[in-house]
């Protein structure tokens, strides 16, 4: 067996060495980390809710699996199509109609190592276990002024027990393009898989970038997802993070707008149930003057589920002018759900316009009763609430046809439909 | 229509009913009036079936069904609207959309199709025209933003769509302005047939001017205590409850 180190994951002797090559600087920062950082605990302020001792107890395996039929993990019916099992890329079930302006490389095909990363590796355990020992990933790049109409869809699907699959998205968005992303991660069977992905994403200067994230894994899953991103000047970058399904999920959505004129949006949804746990924590970091960010999360959970989320957003000395708006809500549909919720502002400068709001309740049973005595039965008026409460989150969802595919998996899984 | 028997109701221990009896027939109009904290409120919610109530005693018969046995929703499928004192607001649901699943949940148990789109839209152009209710209005949420006559207005509409065998306006006409009060009214007029059956709760005699009861009744410390026709709302408006309290004493 080999041993990262005694306090972090395991790996089986039959671990598969990774084929992708990061830069010198990188890998030997990971390693270190790896060798003197153990797995978060609670007295962690940033994992202060969400344990992960459990990960530090499985002995993972990274091989890659096959699957027939992948129709129901496709959220839209884009030509433009990359699959990933177990974090290696399926080339039978990617359609790579790539459109022009863009150009996808897989990064196991690079023959170079991998440019410096902006992700932080000094005491981040699994960023750095990401970048030493990456399974797969790709990098989009998107031409100056490209305007690129199709979707770009990475599926992600994890197969078989005590899979661990690293993997690393690089997204390029040059100057004045436009483009969207799509993301879904999806189980198709097993036990304690584990997908730990990360993000580099630079919208450069005027740039527009969407990303829409669709979370399905299985009750029986761990997924931690990292993403950094930059902003230029007068871009716009909007991500909708929707987690309908996923047994503990830690979502890190870091944000530096490093130029002024910019517009920043954040979106989540997540719905959970049973035994789940969701973690969503933010960072908007506005350095310079007159920029906009709007964080909108919204969350319904039922049974004995946890949900945390920490918005943070910060407003350097130099960032006059700036709008930051984060509102979070929650209902809680049983008295063993919990919600920790933490909207923090830090804010430096004296001229901006900065709002935060955290709201916690249970359906209004008045409002139940209403629609009951006017021919609802309890369940459509129970459903109809919630499905009231989130909507305006889900409306964030432009795309027609991942709004069909989210309502579809909302569904199958509680039974809603909207 | 619906028969009432010796109702007994309490919240939190606190009896507030106390043997209520009350017929009515189909094509009537009833008024209960009665002084703060008599019971009408309560009489309405334990008709709507409001679980904060508990039915301690009697029997309450809608057209040979067992009311007191039915859910809120199977009350109003059963043709039991209560129109709100307090309607709800609820944001983010569309007020026509939650009515078109309230119809078609109604129609189902009767193993009807569920309506269709035209024949919705246009129920909805000729119910909300009859309250004077913006057909803007009719589709934003349901009472979100609306003044207090808009709320009023748009009870009566639903009644409108849901076409109910028996309802129940608890305190529709108080707070409105004389005009609202002659929209809700005429819209309640115009509803009435020979197989439909109204019971109005109100504080006011003025609201009996528009709709004519063929029974007014003085509900007091949670029981009918005195039945007659529309000039005993005049002689009650004119004298108060005093006469009636020491009536009762005798």
């Amino acid at each position: 067996m080999t041993e990262l180190t005694k306090n972090n994951i395991n790996f089986k002797s039959d671990l598969q060495p990774t084929t992708i090559t990061v830069s010198e600087h990188d890998k030997q920062k990971a390693l270190a980390v790896l060798q003197n950082t153990p797995l978060p605990t609670t007295r962690v302020e940033a994992w202060k809710y969400t344990r992960v001792a459990k990960l530090g107890k499985i002995d993972f395996v990274n091989n890659s699996a096959t699957i027939d039929n992948i129709s129901s993990y496709v959220i839209d019916d884009t030509n433009c199509s990359f699959v990933f099992i177990n974090g290696h890329f399926s080339k039978e079930h990617s359609s790579q109609k790539i459109p022009a302006g863009v150009s996808i490389t897989l990064l196991s095909e690079v023959n170079s190592p991998l440019e410096a990363s902006s992700l932080k590796l000094e005491g981040e355990v699994f960023n750095a276990m990401n970048t030493a020992h990456l399974t797969g990933g790709l990098q989009i790049d998107i031409a100056p002024n490209a305007l690129i109409e199709t979707p770009v869809q990475i599926i992600h699907i994890l197969k078989g027990d005590n899979i661990l699959a690293n993997f690393k998205t690089i997204v390029n968005a040059e100057k004045s393009a436009q483009a969207e992303i799509i993301q879904g991660f999806f189980s198709e069977s097993g036990e304690h898989n584990f997908c730990n992905s990360t993000s580099e994403i630079n919208v450069a200067e005027n740039a527009v970038l969407r990303i829409d994230k669709i979370q399905y894994e299985s009750e029986k899953s761990f997924h931690i997802s990292t993403e950094q991103v930059q902003q230029d000047k007068n871009s716009n970058f909007r991500i909708n993070t929707f987690t309908l399904n996923g047994g503990l999920v830690r979502n890190n959505l870091n944000i530096d707008v490093n130029g002024q004129n910019c517009e920043t949006h954040l979106n989540g949804a997540y719905l959970l149930k049973n035994k789940q746990h969701v973690d969503n924590h933010s960072v908007v970091d506005h350095k310079v003057a007159h920029c906009e960010s709007h964080e909108l999360y919204k969350g319904v959970i039922d049974d004995n589920s946890t949900a945390v989320f920490n918005g943070k957003v910060f407003v350097r000395p130099d960032a006059q002018k700036i709008n930051a708006f984060q509102s979070n809500g929650n209902v809680l549909l049983s008295d063993s759900a919990t919600i920790n919720s933490k909207p923090e502002l830090e804010i430096y400068a004296d001229d901006v316009k900065c709002s935060h709001g955290s709201t916690t309740g249970q359906l209004d049973e008045e409002a139940i009763f209403y629609l009951r005595a006017r021919g609802l039965s309890e369940k459509s008026a129970r459903h109809l609430m919630v499905s009231a409460f989130i909507g305006d989150v889900l409306d964030k969802i432009t795309n027609e046809n991942i709004k069909t595919y989210t309502h579809r998996l909302l569904n199958d899984r509680f039974g809603w439909e909207f | 229509m619906i028969t009432i028997k010796n109702l007994h109701a309490k919240i939190e221990d606190k009896e507030i009913l106390k043997g209520l009896n009350l017929e009515v027939k189909a094509g009537e109009v009833h008024a209960i009036m009665g002084p703060n904290g008599a019971g009408k409120s309560t009489l309405a919610s334990v008709l709507a079936g409001r679980e904060d109530y508990e039915v301690t005693a009697g029997s309450v018969d809608l057209e040979g069904e067992d009311l007191l046995e039915l859910s809120t929703e199977q009350r109003a499928w059963a043709g039991l609207f209560l129109a709100f004192q307090y309607p709800v607001e609820i944001p983010g649901v569309s007020n026509i959309n939650f009515l078109r699943t309230a119809i078609n949940e109604t129609r189902e148990q009767k193993g009807l199709d569920p309506i269709s789109a035209k024949e919705f839209m246009a129920m909805v152009r000729e119910k909300s025209a009859l309250v004077e209710l913006d057909a803007k209005l009719a589709s934003r949420s349901v009472n979100e933003g609306f003044s207090g006559g808009e709320k009023k207005r748009n009870e009566i509409f639903q009644m409108a769509m849901l076409a109910p065998k028996l309802s129940i306006l608890d305190e529709t006409d108080s707070g409105l302005d004389i005009d609202a009060l002659r929209i809700v009214a005429n819209g309640v007029n115009k509803l009435k047939s020979e197989k439909n059956a109204t019971i109005v709760i109100t504080h006011y005699q003025r609201l009996l001017d528009y709709i004519v009861p063929d029974f007014v009744h003085v509900l007091f410390d949670g029981k009918i205590v005195k039945t007659g026709g529309k000039e005993l709302a005049l002689q009650l408006e004119e004298k108060g409850y005093d006469w009636i309290k020491e009536e009762i004493a005798q």
